[in-house]
């Protein structure tokens, strides 16, 4: 018989295992979701709220190809796991308790958005943006600006811009609030923080720093009327999207005797405690990450690779997950972003770390070396494409700051016709050094 | 309700584009109103309109995508706008090509500008010529705003208005003015889009008038023999098809706004491959026939005789074919291998025909009412009835995509020996689906860039608006 594999969670890191098993077509595969039929990307929910895509347009495989694979899809909610028995249990949409047995499981249920205990944070009128049905939340308290005049977002990271370029698209009246002195200061160096906040500056967007959400405020039906900041500010507001950061999504979790920190700890081969269990994506947390990377990173690329490797696991040719050099990418409102390598702020910025910043109209780059040695370490780039595989593999070698100057325009990704910096940026170089 | 809805300024510029319109059609209708005023009136506020609407939707805003409350849309969503406009461009086009008599009033009132460019009467082709190329000049502007952070939009965009006023429309009129004679010949139409290019009465046109004629003709057949496979090795089919093609122009330009309704399914790509291919073997099997029946008339008068013609077609043909599938037989799908061998085997079974028949019936069938039958169904049904109809339902490339044998021909040498491709960034795609959502040409780029492959697809016409749409920077059109 089939080894039976069971995987919950049907993002990107589930779907991409569940889609490499069936290919392989060795095991039985089913795949557990209580949020949706069909694997959608979640990336792109803010893409349907302004009228860009369409629900279905979500989805990166057709619902056909879904159909016609011999992989089981089950909608229902996982409500506890028993390792002894290798059984777990969930409960469907009918509110039947079900049970089912696996030999392998995988947990890739992915994150949840974090909310810290404030007063009033239950009532009707706040939401994360996360879920599928925090887009159906969205449609029924943010239709329209005359349903909802005013918004005030909490918490600056990727997901915080997101909802407020939402909001905005709706003639929506948008503040953001955020704890830092600077945007996103955790990630971003202050030179960078600037071109980003005169940025969405610029589209409207109120941006209030250095202060924090105290409580919610509601009117007699129960809907969000006010908030209350730290510093004793009110803003009046008809919706509070709460964007203060994600956490693994293991709550299920705390009975079944799986070792726990902020996510399931894995090792190498994202393995559990229990030698049939395994959890990949958001809800993992590294026991041992590489040096230049973070024990828990809710990124796309890494849901997809852990799924990947994992699959290879278990086609009998064991891979230790391995990401390599970190980078990402996100857009505030117009302005690209993307990231290679560590570029630190300076809270966490080493001694010997030094920056070159360069700037003009929008477009923006800050490129981190070391001091003594000259090495690369990474680059953020503003307006401005550069080409991944390049860009990594130097790096990757640590070749020389002065080199990366002087070939940047191989690492070239904009379109066609576009203006090239890179001469300038060679300039600005030598007058700062 | 949502709030994509459009602004009271907008609409003043639509009701005056609009009321514009009306001119003309109450102008054609009693040829006593306003006389050659209610032309000038009527296209200038068509004008006004289309730009004014321009300048209300995108001045002050910042640059960067525009996609906000596509999907919410009636026109750009399939809803009932949507379906009013498709009835009455269906309506115009089956009227323009099989009706012109209702048209006369309108064209007449067209006569003055005709006659200040080529000294003729207008014809309903003229009128068509106009508003097509007015279309493309006002749209295009509209474009170029909306897209004015990318160069790359709009140098292709002042490319498509410069080959439609040009080449399209003034040239051939200023042709018409020096030589009456020569035949109407838009120098960037391209056989086999250009099908009636070698039709009797074209040859006469061209061989009858000199040098020049001579010329043109040799310039027509050069165009599809050597220019067309040199360019499109170089830069991709998109030369063509996204900064030359008055087809091409229409749909990037007026038809932008629909570019997200082409169909994305897997039945629609096997539906593509089928008829654009077959398309091509019908517009190939009716030139040869035609060019072939119009040497039998006077087989010892020109260069090439009947016989040696069709012998050097099939030689040519089959040399092209087996060198392709020779030299491309390891990456070449075994699926395009057997059609391509299957279809080439019938194309030389009906020239076959002709030579042994010694007649220009195909089956029984003279090839001009094959051709004949080309023009009705393919160049006027297709290209115009549904391929610009049906614009705001099935997407703005419709017969780009399944019908134009041009593209056809220009996808099979993308395919083949192009260096045109488009890359991927790495792992930096995040699935989102922009790119195939606003593909016109209905192809699933997303699924391309999540495998990190680069896109090389015969049908992809080079418009670039998956990386202008992409947010995360992962695709990059390159020759």
């Amino acid at each position: 018989m089939d080894e039976k594999i069971v995987i919950i969670g049907n993002g990107i890191a589930g779907s991409t295992l569940a889609l490499q098993l069936a290919e392989k077509g060795a095991a039985s595969v089913t795949l557990i979701s209580d949020e949706s039929s069909y694997f959608f990307s979640r990336t792109a929910l803010m893409y349907v709220y302004m009228g860009h895509l369409t629900k279905e347009q979500l989805e990166p495989l057709s619902r056909e190809s879904w159909d016609q694979s011999p992989i089981q899809r089950v909608k229902a909610q996982v409500s506890s796991i028993s390792s002894e028995e290798k059984k777990l249990s969930f409960r469907t949409n009918d509110g039947d308790v079900k049970q089912l047995a696996y030999d392998r499981l995988v947990i890739a249920t992915g994150s949840r958005p974090a909310f810290y205990n404030w007063k009033g944070q239950e009532a009707e009128g706040v939401l994360g943006l996360y879920h599928l049905s925090d887009l159906e939340k969205l449609e029924k308290w943010a239709a329209n600006a005359s349903a909802c005049p005013e918004a005030v977002v909490i918490g600056g990271g990727l997901i915080g811009i997101e909802l407020c370029e939402m909001l905005l698209s709706r003639q929506i009246k948008t503040t953001l609030i955020i704890r830092e002195s600077f945007f996103w200061s955790s990630h971003l160096p202050e030179s960078d923080a600037q071109l980003v906040e005169k940025h969405i500056q610029s589209h409207h967007l109120n941006l209030i720093k250095e202060d924090e959400l105290l409580e919610i405020s509601t009117d007699e039906t129960g809907r969000v009327s006010s908030i209350q900041t730290k510093k004793g500010e009110t803003f009046s507001c008809n919706l509070v999207g709460i964007t203060t950061g994600v956490r693994p999504n293991i709550e299920f979790l705390k009975t079944s005797g799986l070792e726990l920190d902020t996510g399931i700890l894995v090792d190498d081969y994202l393995k559990t405690s229990d030698p049939s269990i395994y959890a990949i994506g958001d809800c993992a947390q590294l026991r041992n990450p590489l040096s230049n990377r973070s024990a828990i990173e809710p990124v796309w690329y890494t849901g997809k690779l852990m799924g990947e490797i994992l699959a290879q696991t278990f086609s009998g040719q064991p891979v230790p997950y391995n990401p390599g050099i970190w980078y990402n990418s996100a857009k505030f409102f117009d302005l690209e972003y993307q990231t290679y390598g560590k570029v630190r702020p300076k809270a966490s910025q080493p001694e010997s770390e030094q920056h070159f910043y360069w700037e003009t109209d929008e477009k923006a780059m800050t490129f981190a070396y070391d001091k003594t040695s000259g090495a690369f370490l990474g680059i953020n780039t503003f307006g401005i494409r550069l080409n991944h595989r390049i860009v990594s593999s130097w790096i990757e070698k640590a070749i020389n700051i002065q080199e990366v100057i002087d070939r940047l325009e191989e690492a070239h990704f904009d379109p066609e016709f576009s203006h090239r910096y890179y001469n300038q940026i060679k300039h600005a170089f030598v007058q700062n050094h | 309700m949502h709030s994509y809805r459009t602004t009271s300024i907008q609409k003043v510029f639509t009701y005056m584009g609009l009321s514009g319109l009306a001119v003309l059609i109450l102008a054609g209708f009693t040829a006593s109103f306003l006389k050659s005023a209610g032309l000038f009136l009527g296209l200038g506020l068509i004008s006004l309109g289309v730009i004014g609407y321009t300048f209300s939707s995108y001045s002050g805003l910042p640059q960067g995508i525009k996609n906000n409350g596509v999907w919410y849309r009636s026109l750009t969503s399939r809803g009932i706008v949507a379906w009013v406009v498709g009835v009455i461009l269906t309506a115009f086009y089956v009227i323009l090509y099989f009706y012109p008599e209702h048209l006369e009033g309108l064209i007449r009132l067209f006569d003055p500008l005709s006659e200040g460019l080529s000294g003729k009467k207008a014809s309903q082709w003229f009128v068509y010529g106009v508003l097509y190329t007015l279309a493309i000049v006002l749209f295009g502007i509209k474009f170029i705003v909306k897209y004015k952070h990318s160069k790359y939009q709009k140098y292709r965009t002042y490319s498509v208005i410069f080959f439609q006023t040009i080449f399209a429309f003034l040239i051939p009129e200023m042709m018409a003015r020096l030589n009456g004679d020569l035949p109407y010949y838009d120098l960037k139409s391209i056989w086999p889009l250009n099908y009636y290019l070698f039709d009797g009465y074209q040859l006469d046109g061209f061989l009858q008038n000199g040098s020049l004629g001579t010329a043109l003709l040799i310039f027509g057949i050069l165009s599809t023999l050597i220019i067309t496979p040199i360019l499109t090795y170089k830069f991709g089919k998109r030369w063509y098809c996204s900064w030359v093609c008055g087809c091409g122009g229409l749909a990037e330009t007026a038809g932008d706004p629909f570019r997200q309704l082409s169909d994305k399914s897997l039945r629609a790509w096997k539906l593509e491959r089928w008829m654009i291919h077959l398309i091509l073997v019908w517009v190939f099997i009716s030139t040869v026939g035609v060019v072939y029946s119009y040497l039998l008339q006077a087989p010892n008068s020109y260069l090439l005789g009947p016989k040696t013609f069709l012998l050097s077609v099939s030689f040519v043909f089959s040399l092209v074919v087996g060198l392709i599938l020779w030299k491309r037989r390891d990456w070449l799908a075994k699926d395009a291998q057997s059609s391509a061998i299957a279809i080439s085997s019938v194309i030389v079974l009906l020239l076959g025909f002709f030579f042994f028949s010694e007649s220009d019936r195909v089956l029984f069938i003279p090839s001009y009412q094959i051709r004949s039958a080309y023009g009705f169904f393919i160049g006027s049904i297709f290209s115009g009835v549904i391929g610009t109809g049906f614009y705001p339902i099935l997407g703005n490339r419709v017969w780009c995509r399944f019908g134009c044998p041009m593209a056809a021909i220009l996808g099979i040498q993308q395919k083949l020996f192009s260096k045109f491709k488009i890359s991927t960034n790495g792992g930096q795609c995040i699935s989102c689906g922009n790119c195939s959502a606003y593909c016109e040409m209905g192809i699933d780029v997303r699924a391309y860039a999540q495998r990190e492959e680069p896109i090389k697809r015969a049908s992809c016409v080079g418009c670039g608006i998956c990386s202008a749409v992409c947010p995360r920077g992962v695709l990059r059109l390159e020759s």
